[in-house]
């Protein structure tokens, strides 16, 4: 401790220890006459730190315990927070700043206004993808949720191989996206030769000329889409609703036994209302998620080089083909700003959620 | 009786049609790619579909690495993947830890920091990160990629979530025993934070081997590329080499599965955990 210890004018420390002092008295004072708890809390915490400053200048160390508490905290987490403030926390400002300037990369940025957000309106690539963005959350969320409820509940009995059946069901969650992506577009090949539509045809008898052209035509692209993100994406919440299965009290289902409830009874009755809290966790991420759309809308409609068309485009393929093709960078900030919304949108309604889940 | 014991039979047997059903659809498509990868592309869309190849082109399997630079796209990703996901697990922890043990001036701003950008997806900010990182001149490299999966605010805190299960009196007792907050952090929460470790490291390892739009946007050189978009460069060029795809498919889809399928248990917990507590 030695080594800490700094010789100082010992009457500099007198003229500090008085004004600690005083300052101490001054608090203990206003403690005295406050009546509101929350003001007192804080008053207490300005006294602790005051004392805590008289400890330091009577012992002559550099720093009070406190600061070195901080210290050390603040070394667990600059390794992140450095990282984490430089390359998301800045960016994620300088968005919102962005959407209100015009800037192609290398000319000088110029102030706009909300002129991005008004070109929006008149940009007919835009609307389309912010209906297309729409239409394919309105599609994959309902019927993503009710694949991964049914599996869940099937997958939560009592059968052979359920381990089995389980890592089936999950593993397409998990593979690449490049690569099924592939296997789809082969499986779902718009020409008569195409598994899906010889299956179709021979099986089903659908006549040559109506077989969907799926992916390559802008009345089945949406479809295509929506049923591989949800064959995709199933297992998934699937393993969320498990979990929730779990959490049910079997009781339940032995008293609904007893009064002689059937299975889709007990599901209607007992399993769908013990897991509202885990349907609105999902229907939540679900949402978010697919507002986020990009990657599989690229890769089963982008063909070859990766254009999409009005019929397919969503809106991050906007905001990536007006910031990285067209170098409109402000525009695609406002768009982005678009997207941002429809997330807060959802997280609020999720914050309300939570708080009547919460018990 | 006798009838119910017959219903109950006839219901399971519809419950395993079902799941059989189910299980086909979920293992068609890899089993056609598996077939298909086996096959001259003439041959990939012949019906009866052949499941099992008469004549298996086991040849697809080694021209794919001539035809595509498919080792350097392999050990690419490979290097970005445990790089990042090293990255993520050190730094995460090691915050994670301040947040959920210890108490420091602005912490709950610092922590509200974190949670806010959780909200905001990446795809927000990705414009404004590129022109970032572009400025710092790590347009096309690999770097580029590691500085923007390395620090997630998710990793923090999901492993907070974890330390504040652990009891408070764990760290007290250990204070006590004069162990500083280094080694109670390296001894004491390390070992027993490996549940959520695992967890931490398959999320991460399958999202960044997996992921596509950030190297995408960032990679152009084409020995910079990753598996993913080199797959992807290689289906836009060769669209009708049905046989030569489905085996870069196969082949990029292998460490996927390994991981996996030997950790699943974690993945499995990992989801139910940050699922059920929102």
């Amino acid at each position: 401790m030695a080594a800490k210890n700094r010789t100082v004018d010992p009457d500099v420390v007198q003229q500090k220890l008085a004004k600690l002092n005083l300052q101490l008295k001054e608090l203990e004072g206003q403690m005295e006459k406050a009546t509101d708890p929350r003001k007192r809390r804080k008053l207490i915490a300005k006294i602790t730190a005051v004392e805590e400053k008289i400890k330091q200048a009577k012992t002559g160390e550099r720093m009070t315990r406190q600061q070195r508490r901080d210290l050390i905290a603040y070394s667990f987490i600059a390794p992140n927070f450095i990282g984490f403030a430089v390359f998301t926390l800045g960016p994620v400002i300088f968005a919102f700043i962005l959407a209100f300037l015009e800037w192609d990369g290398n000319n000088p940025i110029q102030f706009v206004g909300i002129s991005n957000f008004l070109d929006m309106a008149g940009n007919s690539r835009f609307i389309a993808s912010f209906k297309n963005t729409i239409v394919y959350c309105i599609a994959t969320v309902p019927l993503t949720l009710a694949a991964a409820i049914g599996l869940a509940v099937i997958l939560n009995q009592k059968i052979k191989g359920r381990n089995f059946f389980r890592t089936v069901s999950f593993f397409p969650y998990v593979a690449s996206l490049v690569a099924v992506a592939a296997v789809w577009n082969m499986l779902f090949s718009p020409a008569k030769s195409g598994p899906v539509n010889m299956l179709l045809y021979t099986i089903f008898k659908v006549p040559a000329n109506e077989l969907p052209k799926w992916a390559a035509s802008p009345d089945w692209v949406m479809f295509t889409i929506v049923l591989f993100s949800v064959w995709k994406n199933m297992g998934y919440y699937m393993v969320i609703y498990l979990a929730g299965l779990q959490g049910i009290n079997a009781e339940l289902y032995e008293a609904a036994s007893l009064d002689g409830a059937g299975t889709l009874q007990k599901f209607r009755y007992i399993t769908w209302p013990q897991l509202q809290p885990t349907t609105f966790f999902v229907t939540i991420i679900l949402t978010i998620n697919c507002f986020k759309v990009y990657d599989i809308v690229y890769m089963l409609a982008g063909g070859s080089n990766g254009v999409l068309s009005e019929s397919a485009i969503v809106l991050v393929y906007h905001i990536y083909e007006e910031a990285f093709r067209n170098w409109n960078l402000g525009y695609a900030s406002a768009v982005a700003m678009v997207l941002f919304l429809l997330v807060l949108a959802v997280t609020l309604i999720q914050f309300r959620g939570e708080k009547k889940y919460a018990n | 009786m006798r009838t119910k014991s017959q219903n109950r039979k006839i219901a399971k047997a519809i419950l395993y049609v079902v799941l059989l059903f189910i299980a086909f659809l979920m293992l068609v498509p890899f089993a056609w790619m598996l077939s298909s990868s086996l096959k001259l592309d003439k041959d990939v869309f012949i019906v009866p579909i052949q499941w099992i190849p008469e004549n298996p082109q086991w040849s697809n399997y080694v021209k794919i690495w001539t035809k595509i630079p498919l080792a350097k796209f392999v050990l690419n990703t490979a290097k970005l993947t445990i790089i990042v996901t090293l990255l993520q697990l050190f730094t995460s922890s090691f915050a994670a830890y301040a947040f959920a043990k210890l108490n420091f001036r602005h912490k709950n701003t610092l922590f509200l920091a974190y949670v806010a950008t959780i909200a905001v997806p990446w795809q927000v900010y990705m414009v404004p990160q590129f022109m970032m990182m572009r400025s710092f001149g790590l347009n096309d490299t690999h770097l580029a990629i590691i500085c923007l999966q390395a620090f997630s605010a998710f990793g923090v805190f999901m492993m907070r979530q974890f330390y504040q299960g652990i009891p408070d009196e764990l760290c007290e007792a250990a204070r006590i025993d004069g162990m500083s907050e280094y080694q109670i952090y390296g001894r004491i929460m390390l070992p027993l934070s490996k549940p959520a470790l695992s967890t931490l490291t398959i999320f991460t390892f399958v999202n960044t081997w997996n992921d596509f739009l950030g190297p995408l946007i960032y990679l152009k050189t084409e020995s910079k590329k990753t598996l993913q978009i080199g797959l992807r460069m290689f289906i836009g060029q060769n669209s009708s080499e049905y046989g030569l795809i489905m085996a870069a498919s196969v082949l990029s889809l292998l460490p996927v599965l390994i991981v996996f399928l030997s950790l699943q248990k974690y993945f499995v917990e990992g989801i139910a955990a940050t699922g059920v507590k929102g």
